[in-house]
């Protein structure tokens, strides 16, 4: 099923030089992780050796080797939401959600993440879900979100 | 817009664009960066649109969405013109209001303008507002002005006029002296002169050279180059081209990191239409010099921002850093000359053209010039973003722009330069910013995190949160830095679980001597100024960790317990109700005790505790009170006596 999709993103790129980071970012965005026939696919497309993709989809936190959940919840702990409270934040999460920070729900619904920094340190502490910013939380205010999601 | 062919293409669409615009056209300006956004700003703007209509007015109002000004931390932030009303806080259900009373009636809706904490006077102006009256905002203040996805709000402030003059009564000589006259420092990190940075790229042998904007941004606590690249994407472009022209590049990439979506759209955006109206592509406005630039977008790795590093993720590969003994302005991307500059860095190119050398040196320190952005945060009144010029002392950044510490707390200490930066304590509050004095109080000034901390801050704790965080980032390349920030960690989350040792600092010290002399990159070799630092500044908090099992900013869980003073209690049950582990015994009318065996030290009753009773308590360094009897747990209506 993925065959298709993937055949077109590497399509979009063409032979362009040095384009392997932006390919994975952009299957990771349309499947939410790298799944294998990707990696092996870009691999035969792009004669880059099955090592050296693995390799940089290992590396950077931006890309998974696993599939995640429907919800992806980021937890921001940068130094300004953490002297803020953030370390409480995502207790409050991971004791809802029942998962620790790099864990899927068992019903596949959330994956918890924790980021570096989302960039809206004044508002801290900041989460993000599916691409929406929550700010100036406090545990009770995640409790109540995490809820609209259900 | 067609292709413009000369610079008099570009004056004439400009003046056109100039023509066209209503000085006194009722417009509404919100400010759409991802603070804002992440405030509620769209939902506003939705609000703005609906009521315009259902109030009559459709067709008479502007509506423009802009980047960020700044004050996040009183924000969704609308301005009303033409007569630059600025509202705080502005909420949905504020809207109806704002439209029948501003726009229709004129008059102004006061409890949404800015009072001032100390005085309580309402400003109508930015420039009433403490917050921006310290500020010098070369760069910042064109945000509140355009609409980033929109070229015409920067050509129409004279976006463009500093390229078609370095292309047209410049040669790229000119342009080099001009950034060497000014004494540009590069804004990301180590405050490297810009000048020799593109002298050594424009010297080097090789083709293609390349020029490089870096918004990786990995600090966490910095967002000056997000907030510029949302903001105003046209005026890193337009440096950027400079520079190319400068150095004789043909090709540049913008390297920015995937955390920041909306910044990556809004740059695609101004390239697309830079390319459209030929000021990017092939004989740009005429003047025979080509240039395209690529977006790479970062998959997230801290060491990435380091310039060698960049540049293997910008081929494709793993971001780790290479030795640097051949500079990466000769042999970059692909071995060839590349020009790496931080955004702000860039953004400060098309003022120097425009207003001159001599001018931008005029502004700031002997050694630093011109204007610094910073990301005010933590426990500070006002949090945002701050542009002064180099010099200001950090006591005026904190207490007369950031109106002070939160809570009416105490300053315990500012930390500067992100994770490879150092904690400045009190005593040198008064020091002026600039690149050299910080890195003299053995921090630096990095890309521009301020993270002010407050008493409640326990310094040990903060060297471990970093030493932590650059352990996950280490690529593991080099020996030092791998095992070295390892060693570091264990030892810190040893002495903050109150099981360190007096050898422990001796060790701690040993290691970041290590790590800073024998590291491969900047990550490495920076990674012991917080621990440093620390150590310097706060040796007392070592200490009282070490020697007494204390923790003095009682932060360190496994140093603290929470203890509910039977005196205050008022047996009201709400931390009962809320703790998590079932720790307290309490019931109406008994005073309330934590199981200490349950607890788990989660803060709960302590958030929960009302501010009127502050009946729990952290306790740290000593021994729990033991609970009180049964018989006296029983509250006998203690108001009522008192009373009588």
């Amino acid at each position: 099923m993925y065959e298709d999709r993937i055949d077109q993103i590497i399509d979009k790129y063409g032979t362009e030089k040095g384009i392997l980071i932006q390919l994975l970012l952009d299957i990771q965005h349309e499947f939410n992780w790298i799944p294998k026939e990707a990696i092996k696919k870009i691999s035969e497309r792009l004669k880059i050796p099955y090592s050296q993709i693995f390799r940089v989809a290992s590396f950077y936190t931006a890309l998974s080797l696993k599939p995640i959940g429907r919800h992806l919840v980021r937890v921001c702990v940068g130094t300004a939401c953490y002297v803020r409270g953030a370390p409480r934040i995502l207790d409050s999460v991971e004791n809802k959600l029942g998962i620790k920070s790099g864990e899927t729900t068992s019903d596949g619904k959330f994956s918890l993440e924790t980021v570096n920094c989302l960039g809206c340190c004044a508002l801290g502490p900041v989460i993000e879900i599916d691409g929406k910013y929550f700010g100036k939380l406090n545990s009770a205010k995640v409790e109540k979100i995490l809820s609209s999601y259900n | 817009m067609k292709s413009l062919k000369s610079p008099y293409d570009l004056e004439k669409v400009r003046k056109d664009i100039l023509a066209k615009k209503d000085p006194k056209r009722l417009a509404i300006a919100a400010c759409v960066s991802t603070g804002c956004r992440a405030l509620g700003a769209q939902k506003v703007l939705e609000a703005f649109d609906e009521e315009i209509k259902k109030q009559g007015l459709e067709g008479k109002v502007e509506i423009k969405e802009t980047g960020c000004l700044g004050f996040c931390e009183k924000g969704p932030r609308i301005v009303i013109y033409p007569e630059e009303i600025y509202y705080f806080q502005v909420k949905a259900s504020d809207v109806p209001e704002i439209v029948s009373k501003t726009l229709i009636n004129k008059e102004i809706v006061e409890r949404l303008l800015y009072t001032d904490p100390v005085t309580g006077k309402k400003a109508r102006h930015l420039s009433e507002v403490p917050f921006y009256k310290y500020q010098n905002r070369l760069l910042l203040e064109s945000n509140r002005k355009l609409d980033p996805k929109k070229i015409e709000d920067y050509l129409a402030i004279g976006g463009y006029t500093a390229l078609a003059k370095a292309l047209f009564q410049m040669t790229p000589e000119d342009v080099m002296k001009e950034v060497k006259d000014s004494n540009l420092r590069g804004r990301g990190g180590g405050g490297f002169p810009t000048y020799r940075k593109w002298e050594s790229s424009r010297n080097a042998p090789g083709e293609p050279k390349y020029v490089i904007v870096n918004c990786d941004e990995g600090d966490p606590g910095a967002f000056m180059n997000r907030a510029l690249m949302e903001g105003n994407p046209h005026s890193i472009l337009e440096g950027l081209i400079i520079g190319a022209y400068a150095i004789g590049s043909h090709e540049g990439f913008i390297y920015v990191r995937q955390e920041y979506p909306l910044a990556i759209e809004n740059m695609e955006t101004a390239i697309k239409q830079a390319e459209q109206i030929g000021l990017l592509g092939e004989d740009i406005l005429g003047s025979g010099f080509d240039f395209k630039v690529k977006i790479h977008r970062g998959a997230g790795a801290f060491v990435s921002g380091e310039s060698s590093a960049l540049m293997t993720a910008i081929e494709g590969k793993v971001g780790e850093p290479r030795p640097k003994y051949v500079h990466t302005s000769e042999k970059g991307v692909w071995d060839k000359p590349s020009t790496l500059n931080n955004v702000e860095t860039w953004a400060n190119i098309p003022l120097i053209i425009n207003k001159g050398a001599e001018w931008f040196a005029s502004i700031g320190t002997a050694g630093s010039k011109g204007t610094k952005i910073f990301a005010l945060a933590g426990k500070v009144n006002n949090t945002g973003l701050v542009e002064v010029p180099f010099g200001i002392s950090l006591r005026d950044i904190i207490y007369k722009i950031g109106g002070g510490i939160r809570n009416g707390k105490e300053f315990k200490g500012v930390q500067t330069g992100g994770p490879s930066g150092g904690v400045i304590p009190k005593q040198h509050l008064d020091s002026p910013v600039d690149f050299d004095e910080l890195t003299k109080l053995g921090s630096m000034m990095g890309s521009g995190g301020m993270i002010v901390m407050d008493e409640d801050m326990c310094m040990v704790e903060l060297a471990r949160y970093f030493v932590n965080f650059l352990c996950d980032e280490s690529c593991g390349k080099c020996t030092p830095c791998r095992e070295g920030l390892r060693q570091a960690s264990i030892i810190l989350n040893r002495i903050t679980s109150g099981k360190g040792t007096e050898e422990d600092i001796k060790k701690l010290e040993k290691i970041a001597e290590v790590t800073s002399v024998a590291s491969l990159c900047a990550l490495g070799k920076t990674s012991a100024n917080p621990l440093l630092t620390t150590l310097r500044y706060f040796s007392d908090e070592y200490e009282a960790h070490i020697k007494e099992k204390r923790c003095p900013a009682l932060l360190c869980k496994e140093l603290i317990s929470y203890y509910i003073d039977p005196e205050k209690c008022k047996a009201c049950m709400i931390c009962y109700r809320n703790c998590p582990s079932d720790a307290i015994i309490g019931e109406k009318m008994k005073i309330h005790v934590i199981d200490q065996s349950k607890c788990t030290k989660c803060g709960t009753c302590y958030d929960m505790c009302p501010p009127r009773f502050r009946a729990v308590k952290k306790i740290s360094g000593e021994p729990v009170p033991s609970p009180i009897p049964e018989e006296k747990r029983l509250i006998q209506r203690a108001k009522k006596e008192k009373r009588d």
